[in-house]
Parts: C-alpha cells; sequence; structure tokens
C-alpha cells in the first residue's frame, strides 16, 4: 500500500512539473516582443531539409537576399527587418508545429511560406487564427487563400496553370490524348491535375488512362505499364521533382517515348540529376525564366548568382517577391499591426515584381503571366509565356 | 495480355529485392527467434555506402560497367556485414538473456538511430544514385520490355540466393547456423561457439541487406536516409508469408508480395498498394500461422 502512495506522489509530481512547464510556455507574453526597438521580426517557414529540400532552400535565398536588400536602406518604417526561419522538413504536422512557435514563441509580425501548397494549408488557419498575415511564396492551390482575410499569395493559382498546360499541350504540342499521373498525397497534385483534365477536356482533348502514386514512392513501373497500355500522346505529370525524375527513367526504361510534361513542382535543379536523359523534350510551366532579359530580372539574377553561384529558380524569385509585397504592405499600413497590413496586402497593386506585375485581386491571389519551360541539353530553356 | 505479362516482369524485380532483405530477418529469426527491426536501415546503409564508394572506384575503373558495379557491391556488402556485427555486440548480446519484449524494443530503438542519425549524417534530401552499370533496355518482342537492370536484379539474387544454400548446406559454419536454430542449449553442448555462429549470421543477413540495397538504388535512384522503413516492413511481411524462420519460404515470400504489389498498383490503383502487401500478411496469420512453408513449432510439455 506504501509502493503505491508513492508511486501516486511520483506520478502527481510529474504531471504538475509538466503542466508547469507547459503553461509557462503557453502565456508568454508574445506582443510585447514583435517590434520592440527597431526590428521587425518577420517568420519563415520553409522545407530546407527533406524531400523538397529544393523548394525551401531557393525560397529562402530569395527571402533572405529581399530583406538584406530592404535592411541596405534603412529597413521598413525606420525599423531593420528580422528573419526567422525554420525549417518543416518537408513533413505534414511539421508547419503547424514551427507556425505556432513563430506566432507565440518568437512574436512574429507575419509569416513567409511555404511553397507546397500541402503545407500552406496545415499552417494557414493558425495564422488566420491569430491574425497573423501570411504570404504564401509560390503555394498554387486555390484553397490557401481560401482559409481566410489574412492568407496571401505572391504567384498565379492553379485553375490558371492548369489551363496553361492544357491549352500548351493541345494547341501547340497537338496532343490528342493524354496521361494523367498525379500524387495523391499533394493538395497541389489532385489540384492541378483536375484543373488540367478540365482545361484539356474542354479544348477537345481526351484523357485515356488515370494513374496515382503516392510521394515517397520509388517504384512507378505498374502505373506505367499500365498507362503504356493505352497508347497516350503525352502524360501528364503534376508531381514534386523527386518522383518526376524517377516517373520519367522509369518510363523511358519501359519503352515510352512520348513527351511528359507538369507543372511548377519540377521546378528543381535536382530535376535534371535526378531524371537525367529521360526528361529531354519534356515540358513543365512555371513562374519565370531567369532568361528573361527585363532589367529587373537580369539584375536580380546576376547579384544572386555573385552570392550563390548559381542560377535563381521560381522559387527564389518569388521568396524575393513574397517579402517585398509584404514590406510594401507594411510601409502602406504605417505599421506592423497584423488586421492593417493584411488590408494594405488585399490593395497591393501592379507592385514591380522579379516575376512580373504582382496585383492582389479579391481572391487574395496574384493575377500573373506563366512560363513554359522545356528541358533540353539538361538545361531548362524558356518556351513561351502565356498571360492571364 | 502483354500488359500482364510486364507487370510480371516488374513485379519480379521488385519481389527479388524484397527477398533478399526477406532472407536477413529470416536468418536472425530462424536463430535468435527475435525480429531484428533494424534490418531495413542496413539494407539503407549499404545504398549510401555505395553512394559514397562510387566516385572513388570511377578513380580506378570505367564506370559505368560491371566491374565497377560488382567492386562496389562487394565493398558495400563487407561495409554492411561490419555494421551487422557491431549493432549485434553492441545492441543485442547484452540482452540475450533478457525477455524477447526488450530486445525487441532495442531493435527498434536501434531502426530509429540509423535513420535519424543518417539524416543528419547525409542530409535528408534524396541524393541521386550514380550509374553504375550500364542500362539498355534489352527485349521488346510483342511490347514486353525489360530492362538489363531487371535481368540483373534477377542474377544477382539468383545467385546470392543460390551461395547462401551452399553456405548454409555445406559449409561446417552452416550447419553450426542450422543446428543453432534447431537447439541453442543442444548445439553449445555439442561445442559450437554460439556467439561467433551468431555473429556470422548478422554478418551475412546484413551481406545480402546491402546488396539489395545496391540493387534498389540502381533500379531506383534516389536515395535518402529513410529509404528503408517501407522495403524493410515488406520484407518482414515476406518473410512472415514464406515462413519466419525458413529460407527458401522467404525468397518466395519476397516474390509473392513483390507481384501481388504490382499487380494491384497496375490494374486496381498504386493507393491500395500497401495495403495489400500488409493485408496479405493479416490473412496468411490468420489462415496460416507458420507461414506457406513454415513448420509448426511443437511444444513439448
Amino acid at each position: 500500500m506504501k509502493h503505491l502512495r508513492k508511486q501516486i506522489v511520483w506520478l502527481a509530481l510529474g504531471l504538475a512539473g509538466i503542466g508547469l512547464a507547459g503553461l509557462t510556455g503557453c502565456n508568454k507574453p508574445a506582443s510585447g516582443n514583435a517590434v520592440s526597438g527597431d526590428i521587425i521580426k518577420v517568420g519563415e517557414f520553409a522545407s530546407l531539409t527533406g524531400s523538397e529540400a529544393t523548394f525551401g532552400q531557393s525560397s529562402h535565398q530569395g527571402t533572405q537576399m529581399a530583406v538584406d536588400d530592404l535592411n541596405a536602406v534603412g529597413g521598413v518604417l525606420g525599423k531593420k527587418i528580422q528573419l526567422l526561419t525554420e525549417d518543416d522538413q518537408s513533413q505534414a504536422g511539421q508547419p503547424a508545429t514551427v507556425v505556432r512557435k513563430l506566432i507565440s514563441r518568437d512574436g512574429v509580425v507575419a509569416i513567409l511560406g511555404e511553397v507546397a501548397s500541402s503545407r500552406s494549408l496545415e499552417a494557414a488557419p493558425i495564422c488566420q487564427q491569430n491574425r497573423i498575415p501570411m504570404v504564401s511564396p509560390a503555394s498554387t492551390n486555390p484553397k490557401v487563400t481560401e482559409t481566410g482575410d489574412c492568407i496571401f499569395r505572391a504567384c498565379f493559382i492553379d485553375p490558371f496553370q492548369g489551363t496553361v498546360m492544357a491549352n500548351f499541350t493541345r494547341k501547340t504540342l497537338k496532343l490528342q490524348a493524354v496521361a494523367v499521373l498525379s500524387d495523391v498525397k499533394s493538395d497541389y497534385s489532385l489540384g492541378l491535375a483536375k484543373f488540367f483534365k478540365e482545361g484539356f477536356a474542354a479544348d477537345g482533348g481526351k484523357i485515356v488512362v488515370e494513374q496515382s502514386y503516392s510521394a515517397g514512392d520509388k517504384d512507378f513501373n505498374a502505373q506505367l505499364t499500365a498507362i503504356k497500355a493505352e497508347n497516350p500522346d503525352g502524360i501528364f505529370v503534376p508531381g514534386y521533382y523527386t518522383e518526376v525524375g524517377l516517373i520519367a527513367l522509369q518510363a523511358r526504361q519501359l519503352g515510352i517515348t512520348v513527351p511528359i510534361f507538369g507543372g511548377d513542382g519540377w521546378e528543381s535543379s535536382s530535376l535534371v540529376p535526378i531524371g537525367g536523359q529521360a526528361l529531354e523534350g519534356c515540358y513543365f510551366s512555371t513562374h519565370y525564366s531567369p532568361e528573361d532579359t527585363s532589367p529587373a530580372v537580369q539584375d536580380f539574377v546576376k547579384r544572386f548568382r555573385a552570392q550563390h553561384q548559381e542560377t535563381p529558380d521560381a522559387m527564389a524569385a518569388l521568396g524575393y517577391d513574397s517579402a517585398m509585397i509584404l514590406a510594401d504592405a507594411i510601409k502602406r499600413a504605417g505599421s506592423t499591426d497584423g488586421t492593417k497590413v493584411a488590408a494594405a496586402l488585399a490593395a497591393t497593386k501592379d507592385f514591380a515584381g522579379i516575376t512580373g506585375k504582382i496585383t492582389i485581386d479579391a481572391n487574395r491571389n496574384a493575377s500573373k503571366p506563366a512560363v513554359i519551360l522545356t528541358i533540353k541539353d539538361g538545361q531548362f530553356k524558356y518556351v513561351e509565356t502565356i498571360a492571364p | 495480355m502483354t500488359e500482364f505479362l510486364q507487370q510480371l516482369i516488374n513485379g519480379l524485380a521488385l519481389g527479388s529485392i524484397l527477398a533478399l532483405i526477406a532472407l536477413g530477418y529470416t536468418m536472425v529469426y530462424g536463430i535468435l527467434r527475435f525480429i531484428n527491426f533494424a534490418h531495413g536501415d542496413i539494407f539503407m546503409l549499404g545504398a549510401f555506402a555505395g553512394y559514397y564508394l562510387a566516385p572513388k572506384i570511377a578513380a580506378f575503373l570505367p564506370t559505368p560497367s560491371v566491374g565497377a558495379g560488382l567492386v562496389v557491391m562487394g565493398i558495400s556488402m563487407v561495409v554492411c556485414a561490419v555494421m551487422g556485427v557491431i549493432i549485434e555486440r553492441l545492441a543485442y548480446r547484452p540482452l540475450r538473456r533478457s525477455p524477447k519484449l526488450t530486445v525487441l524494443i532495442t531493435a527498434i530503438g536501434v531502426s530509429l538511430f540509423l535513420e535519424y542519425s543518417g539524416q543528419f549524417v547525409f542530409g535528408a534530401a534524396p541524393k541521386k544514385f550514380p550509374d553504375l552499370i550500364p542500362t539498355y533496355p534489352l527485349t521488346h518482342l510483342g511490347g514486353l520490355s525489360i530492362n538489363s537492370n531487371q535481368v540483373v536484379v534477377f542474377g544477382v539474387t539468383l545467385l546470392l540466393l543460390l551461395a547462401l544454400r551452399f553456405v548454409t548446406l555445406k559449409t561446417k559454419i552452416g550447419t553450426a547456423m542450422r543446428a543453432l536454430s534447431f537447439n541453442p542449449e543442444a548445439a553449445a553442448l555439442m561445442g559450437i561457439n554460439t556467439d561467433v555462429v551468431i555473429s556470422f549470421t548478422f554478418a551475412l543477413g546484413s551481406a545480402l541487406a546491402a546488396a539489395a540495397g545496391i540493387l534498389y538504388a540502381v533500379s531506383y535512384p534516389a536515395i535518402d536516409p529513410l529509404m528503408g522503413i517501407l522495403p524493410g516492413l515488406k520484407a518482414f511481411v515476406a518473410a512472415v508469408l514464406g515462413g519466419i524462420g525458413n529460407l527458401p519460404g522467404a525468397a518466395l515470400g519476397g516474390i509473392i508480395i513483390g507481384v501481388t504489389e504490382t499487380l494491384v498498383s497496375g490494374y486496381i490503383s498504386s493507393t491500395y498498394r500497401d495495403a495489400i502487401a500488409f493485408g496479405v500478411l493479416i490473412l496468411i496469420l490468420l489462415i496460416k500461422p507458420s507461414g506457406l512453408m513454415g513448420r509448426k513449432e511443437v511444444e513439448k510439455v
């Protein structure tokens, strides 16, 4: 009996200890720190490691460069910007944790992130609840901004991107019947596949077969064999670059020679290293091309190359633009109050971004042109621009 | 019909790799009556060993080539055999007299340790595995595509299976392994050094896992530290399916799981692919708990 009592006492002490630690963590006053002295804290969450590592690393490099540029001319509202970056490891469940930490413990005034739509969707409700404006650099699934009036994006959305690819394949490549291979674990992939299918059918094309895979899969031979049996003119793969590379490799190994095409999930410096020769002559839609001759883009490309020894991709450019429109909104709002900044973001009009003129519409999305790139000799090459 | 045959070929290739991993599980269970959950991570280490070795070997041998492939596989197998022995010595041997649950939990711990240290040391982003052996499509008869990689996978698996059969049936240490699997106490009484035999079993199993890792990385060239989880789990299912403790059973189990998964993925939906693999496990355990080729354990009272 004495043994049992001793156990109960220990258990109670233990629980009290945990409870105390938890309470002190939760109730730490947050609002005071955000604009203390002369810094404005902005949070960023990105997939710096994991299966979509290049997305996070690129967008972070772009965002950091924007923050450095802004601080070099005195910051915003006379205060320097401090960028607090957290890694969500390309894993579901992580964005919620890191964004909560950024908001409640670090007391940021706004959040920049993420590239992958699934992870933006995870963080958006938290930002909305806390009235912290969130600007996603590159999430294209429409549901992200539908979360609430504090959630914005600096890029176009998938209904547009889907039709861009549908029109391109139908009119320029003149494909009649295509197959669709989408990633069931990704909101982005499922959404883009849906919009592509609608656009392609509306243009008079036919979707002969649909197959799916899960992010993280390595073997796609089964799905590709089923696709090959239907003899399509092309395969639409609206997935992320690691799987796309493997899919292209395996498709060529199975003797499938038709072009494969996709969306901005292909935009990565790791795509060609993984897919190699198999990707020659394939196409994908994205947000910008470093070959754009406009002075703003060329200046950005030059400075980025000097700093990082590699050419900035669309994620880096969008990371830069998302930070810039946020800073511009804070300036116009004259304060870092969430609601005021959100209102200022919503009023963004014709902001000169690297990825084009950014005007935020009534749904908090940007209406921007898309760019089609192809892979030639192992490099991304510009094909054409499609206006909205 | 062509599609069905093609799916069969795809399934056999995948199944061979699972078979190689399953052999390691089954051998360790046969001798120690314990499931080494860290086995899937030895498979991952084999692939990474190959990843780091390949550029070093490319300095001596032309890459891609059969020679380079064999050398890299050989060295990876040795590296993983050593790793297997070290893990056994540090994590499992001290617990040999402990209840089975303890060592099982330790195995899970070792598995998590290898996975997350792997992420820390190698980085969590997928890496491109270098082209070790030349790949070319071999036949296109009547629409069937057999890739040279798939032939290599079958061939190597078959050779390793035969080598394993030779070792277990015709060598002294193989006989010692079999003796230990029947009755460890009696084997020790007969003068068999149980520690050496157990270490050898782990070394052998790990070497096979390393070979599977290289073959897997050659076929699906994106490797990452968590790549061993799912194949490891499926290989475990395969080992149980074939009768855990039974070597030909493990190989058969691997093939069955590989083919079933591929057929389900191609004809029904790939979303169900993993569900089917584990569903098969549940079914077999309900109908024939000792597995397809396993024998019933007789408990003498």
